[in-house]
């Protein structure tokens, strides 16, 4: 068989199975044996977590791996579904919306791994005793830490749905259901697709910090990586950290290779762009599924579920039915709903109130601000450093073709790699040097979250136009002059892009980045990050909630005041074409 | 069907109105007290400028639009929401980018729980018979344009509509695509293939309004009234060089450029009085380069409007545009279907750029009261700057978001080029300030 049989199968061949067929087979069996091994882990009593403590033992891995990557596909599975019905009631509905997207905009700037604490407590109370609690508190960790974008993607789709597919929908009397189906959800796709594969390279960052916590005098150890290193930590055993590290690696290469590059290059046709383009993405993995006949035929069941589920004719009554507009809506009832929102806002702000001036006092809050204002200066530093180093970087690497092809898949996945793994070797160093924490913890704030920006600013760079180049070349335009006239307003808002989510990330971060520990050696630096993790596992709520608020707080003013103006100017004056 | 009896009239509609909330929030009239009605049999067009809302009257009786008052009966039934048997085809095919070409077409009989066996029959009979044999898996983006718009038409006629609603199907297209879809479509209607009864066509192409139509009601903008309706008896397949088609093609010219009648005070095709005129964007370039081909030969300061349009390969909507605002500056008169240059135009046609920059700006300090506004406002300040929005506010009470959009967009650019006054993008404000 030549290597032309298998690219292009010939017209005509009968339906008997061939070679990738049995490659293809034996993939999706394995994927069913791990999936059905990993749940039965799950059922057992919290009891079994004591018995069968976690084991540095190597050949142990993989199965951690597993139990991570399981958490990891059950959270995305729940905040796709979460995305579905909010993110559609909220474009769907104008009262709703005006509630739902400035929470959605305030839940995207909390801090997730602030809010460990209370989803620990909450689930093992709904679980008593059950191992499943604690699983369903970590998935509920890393879900928070994907379905705010997603769900931004799908309501921003929605809203922007072309206007004469609309018409022609409503003309061909599809109903609300077949229209949700077939033009809203396939017109969101690739936005949604390419979001959901970002939240997911950002989960596996809280997947690990949410597998080893402690609140207060519960101590929870779920099988998995970030368990595995954590006891790594505990035994100051560097090679096993290695070992977790090179674990990680290796399911995120399996992750982008098998999950996906298949679904970006599936996603593809979704694209609303009336021609063909140039370069459409590829996956081998993709091609492998259309190529092998018997294994298509496997999918046909799927196709034909989807396609009678999407044609329901779930019609609303035609009492209910909202006759098409005609006049403005009543502004009685948006009265009525204004009224009950800002009450139910002042209810729940004076119970907040009442529940922390209980035991704090204003002295508290200064100190909280104080802690914040030092992170806030962490991040501001730290991003700053990582733009003098990557923009030049990032720019030379994306002005060569052949070189960005090669760093960019290399950028994207150094920012999917939780860099809580990476942690201890740092801390090590710092140890064994006895430097001081407050100043040579902070870059692992931004150890994985720089990345944002050299992938960003290279694909900026990348898509700078071939004539802006030569013109300035043309005209002379060298050194300085060329940084700050051609290259720089350029590539702006790519950077900004990739700076807001750098941003947002260290934030995160600086919860598990400035408390650290080596064995029994623990160092703190001074910041709101360290603040929370300390009172969390004082199991302090009082003093968690402040922590949590202030970094709300902090870090919307931030986006509001500095990263949305820059972001919108980029887009007003900066974008290209 | 239920109704074959009271099926005389296809479609009813008397006396509609339809109003679209100003920017101030008061009302805009765009379409008054029309009457329509359609019998089996005949196609219909509607033909008018943009803005004359002849695309809403389309979308009224689509069921995608309410009227604001008045009556839209199909088939003896008043219309509220989409009704049955109108299907609908679109000015940019509106296709399902993620759907073949069979599935766009199925798409329509799918929503009416027509059962699988039947449908893919009856899509593929559609598909052969507007022309799409052999591209059924094809996706849309694989398409050509003429293509595309075949896939809407299999889309609409599948489902067997009474009434076939084409939103100005052919404008998207170029000369060639289109005029062979239309040959063809005239041809399937003459032969009697298409499964409709009737078709009601938007478009604001004259000549095609004259090729295809049986009945062309012609609309006068501001706010969108019949002004007209003009039979057309000529046997298919028409000819455009038959000098009975001409006349009729140069009498609808004629018709669409008469002077105002006395009741509005405006000036014909412009919308709006004095500062509340709407202005549509057009390039200083664009006018300068009309005014030397007007002022040229063949013409001699002398058009008539459709012989220019083919020159300029012009749609009768555009040029009418580009006459108005020639009209309205004083360069050049518009009357009985023919562009006429003033002495002020001759003048401009023959002067350098500085002088001619001085004129436009002289022109429009004297003819557009908005920009005569915004200068006295500039002057009398004396910080000689003004913030956009003050003026804005003000168009607002006029016209449309959109509109005092386009206005406040036309204003910056024509007064940059007659160096009136500055605008700075950033800060949104006017000045007297030149960069120097």
């Amino acid at each position: 068989m030549t290597l032309d049989d298998i690219l292009t199968p010939r017209l005509g061949q009968a339906l008997r199975p061939n070679v990738w067929d049995a490659v293809a087979l034996i993939l999706v069996i394995g994927a069913m044996v791990l999936i059905v091994y990993g749940g039965e882990q799950t059922t057992l009593p919290l009891s079994a977590l004591d018995t069968s403590p976690v084991s540095l033992d190597p050949t142990n891995l993989p199965v951690y791996a597993l139990r991570t990557t399981m958490r990891m596909l059950l959270a995305i599975v729940c905040s796709i579904i979460f995305t579905l019905i909010y993110a559609t009631l909220a474009a769907k509905s104008r009262r709703a919306e005006m509630v739902l997207i400035p929470l959605l905009d305030i839940l995207q700037s909390v801090p997730i791994l602030g809010f460990l604490t209370f989803t620990v407590v909450f689930f093992l109370n709904l679980f008593p005793g059950q191992v499943f609690g604690a699983e369903l508190a970590c998935v509920f960790a890393i879900f928070t830490s994907q379905a705010w974008n997603m769900t931004f993607s799908l309501y921003q789709s929605i809203r922007n749905v072309p206007k004469d597919l609309e018409e022609a929908s409503q003309s061909f009397h599809l109903s609300a259901w077949q229209r949700f189906w077939r033009l809203d959800v396939p017109f969101a796709m690739p936005g949604l697709i390419w979001n959901t594969m970002m939240s997911m390279s950002g989960g596996w960052f809280f997947v690990v910090a949410s597998e080893a916590i402690t609140v207060g005098n519960t101590t929870v150890t779920l099988p998995g990586i970030g368990s595995y290193v954590a006891l790594g930590i505990q035994k100051q055993n560097l090679p096993a950290i290695g070992y977790a590290i090179l674990a990680m690696l290796l399911v995120i290469i399996a992750y982008d290779q098998l999950m996906f590059r298949p679904v970006v290059a599936w996603a593809d046709k979704f694209r609303f762009e009336q021609t063909a383009s140039a370069t459409a993405p590829s996956s081998w993995m993709l091609d492998l599924f259309r190529r092998t006949r018997a294994l298509r035929a496997l999918t046909y069941p799927f196709a034909a579920l989807n396609k009678e589920v999407s044609n329901w004719h779930l019609a609303i009554p035609d009492g209910l039915r909202i006759p098409v507009r005609n006049g403005p809506p009543s502004r009685l009832i948006d009265a009525v709903w204004l009224v009950l929102v800002i009450g139910a806002t002042g209810y729940a702000g004076w119970r907040a109130y009442q529940y922390m001036s209980a035991t704090l006092g204003p002295s508290d809050v200064l100190a909280a601000v104080g802690y914040g204002l030092l992170t806030l200066a962490r991040v501001i530093v730290l991003i700053s450093l990582a733009t003098l180093i990557w923009v030049p970087i990032g720019v030379w690497i994306g002005l060569r073709p052949k070189l960005a092809e090669r760093v960019q898949p290399l950028a994207q996945f150094l920012a999917a790699f939780p860099a809580n793994l990476a942690f201890p070797v740092f801390v090590v160093i710092i140890v064994r040097y006895s430097l001081n924490p407050n100043v040579w913890l902070s870059p692992l704030m931004i150890l994985g979250t720089q990345w944002y920006i050299l992938f960003n600013v290279i694909a900026g760079a990348s898509a700078f136009p071939n004539d802006l180049r030569e013109a300035a070349g043309s005209f002379h335009l060298k050194g300085w002059r060329w940084w700050v006239k051609v290259i720089l307003p350029g590539i702006f808002p790519y950077y900004v892009t990739g700076a807001i989510t750098a941003s947002g990330g260290s934030w995160n971060a600086s919860i598990v980045a400035e408390v650290a520990s080596w064995g029994d050696t623990h160092l703190t630096a001074h910041g709101l990050g360290a603040y929370i993790a300390s009172a969390t596992e004082a199991g302090d709520f009082h003093r968690v909630v402040l922590g949590i608020t202030v970094m709300c707080i902090l870090v919307t003013l931030f986006n509001r005041l500095l990263w949305r103006p820059l972001y919108a100017f980029g887009e007003r004056r900066l974008r290209l074409g | 069907m239920l109704d074959i009896a009271k099926d005389a009239n296809l479609l009813d509609i008397r006396s509609v109105c339809r109003s679209f909330p100003k920017g101030s929030g008061e009302e805009l009239l765009v379409l008054e007290k029309v009457d329509l009605t359609i019998h089996s049999g005949e196609i219909v067009g509607l033909l008018g400028r943009s803005g004359s809302g002849k695309s809403t009257l389309l979308r009224i009786i689509a069921g995608l639009i309410a009227p604001s008052s008045g009556d839209a009966k199909c088939r003896g039934e008043t219309i509220v929401g989409p009704p049955n048997g109108v299907a609908m085809v679109f000015q940019s095919f509106a296709l399902f980018p993620w759907l073949t070409v069979l599935q766009n077409v199925e798409m329509g009989l799918e929503a009416l729980g027509v059962e699988t066996t039947e449908r893919r029959k009856r899509a593929l009979a559609a598909i052969d018979l507007i022309g799409l044999d052999g591209f059924e898996s094809a996706y849309p983006k694989e398409l050509s344009g003429g293509m595309r718009q075949r896939v809407g038409f299999a889309r609409a006629l599948v489902v067997h509509p009474d009434l076939l609603l084409m939103d100005e199907p052919f404008s998207a297209l170029d000369v060639l695509t289109a005029e062979t879809l239309r040959t063809d479509l005239i041809d399937l209607w003459v032969e009697g293939r298409l499964p409709i009864k009737s078709i009601l066509m938007v478009t604001h192409n004259i000549e095609e309004a004259v090729l295809m139509c049986d009945r062309i009601l012609v609309f006068s903008s501001n706010p969108g009234r019949v002004a007209a309706e003009i039979k057309i008896d000529l046997t298919h397949p028409r000819n455009r060089l038959d000098p009975t088609f001409r006349q009729l093609v140069d009498n609808i010219y004629a018709r669409m450029t008469q002077r105002a009648e006395p009741r509005a005070p405006s000036i014909e095709g412009i919308q709006g009085t004095g500062v509340g005129m709407i202005l549509r964007h057009v390039s200083s370039n664009v006018l300068s380069g009309l005014i030397e081909t007007l002022a040229a030969p063949p013409y001699d300061g002398h058009a008539d409007l459709p012989v220019l349009a083919g020159h300029l390969q012009l749609e009768a909507d555009d040029i009418f545009h580009l006459g108005e605002s020639l009209q309205l500056l004083r360069f050049a008169q518009l009357s009985e279907g023919d562009l006429v240059l003033t002495d002020a135009g001759k003048r401009f046609a023959n002067l350098e750029t500085d002088a001619r920059k001085k004129l436009f700006a002289e022109h429009l300090i004297n003819y557009v009261p908005v920009m005569g506004l915004i200068r006295r406002v500039l002057d009398e300040r004396p910080s000689h700057s003004a913030p956009a929005a003050r003026f804005r506010n003000e168009l607002e009470d006029y016209m449309a978001e959109d509109q005092a959009d386009e206005t406040l967009k036309t204003i910056v650019s024509w007064a940059r080029y007659g160096e009136l006054f500055a605008y700075d993008e950033q800060s949104e404000t006017f000045s007297l300030e030149n960069p120097h």
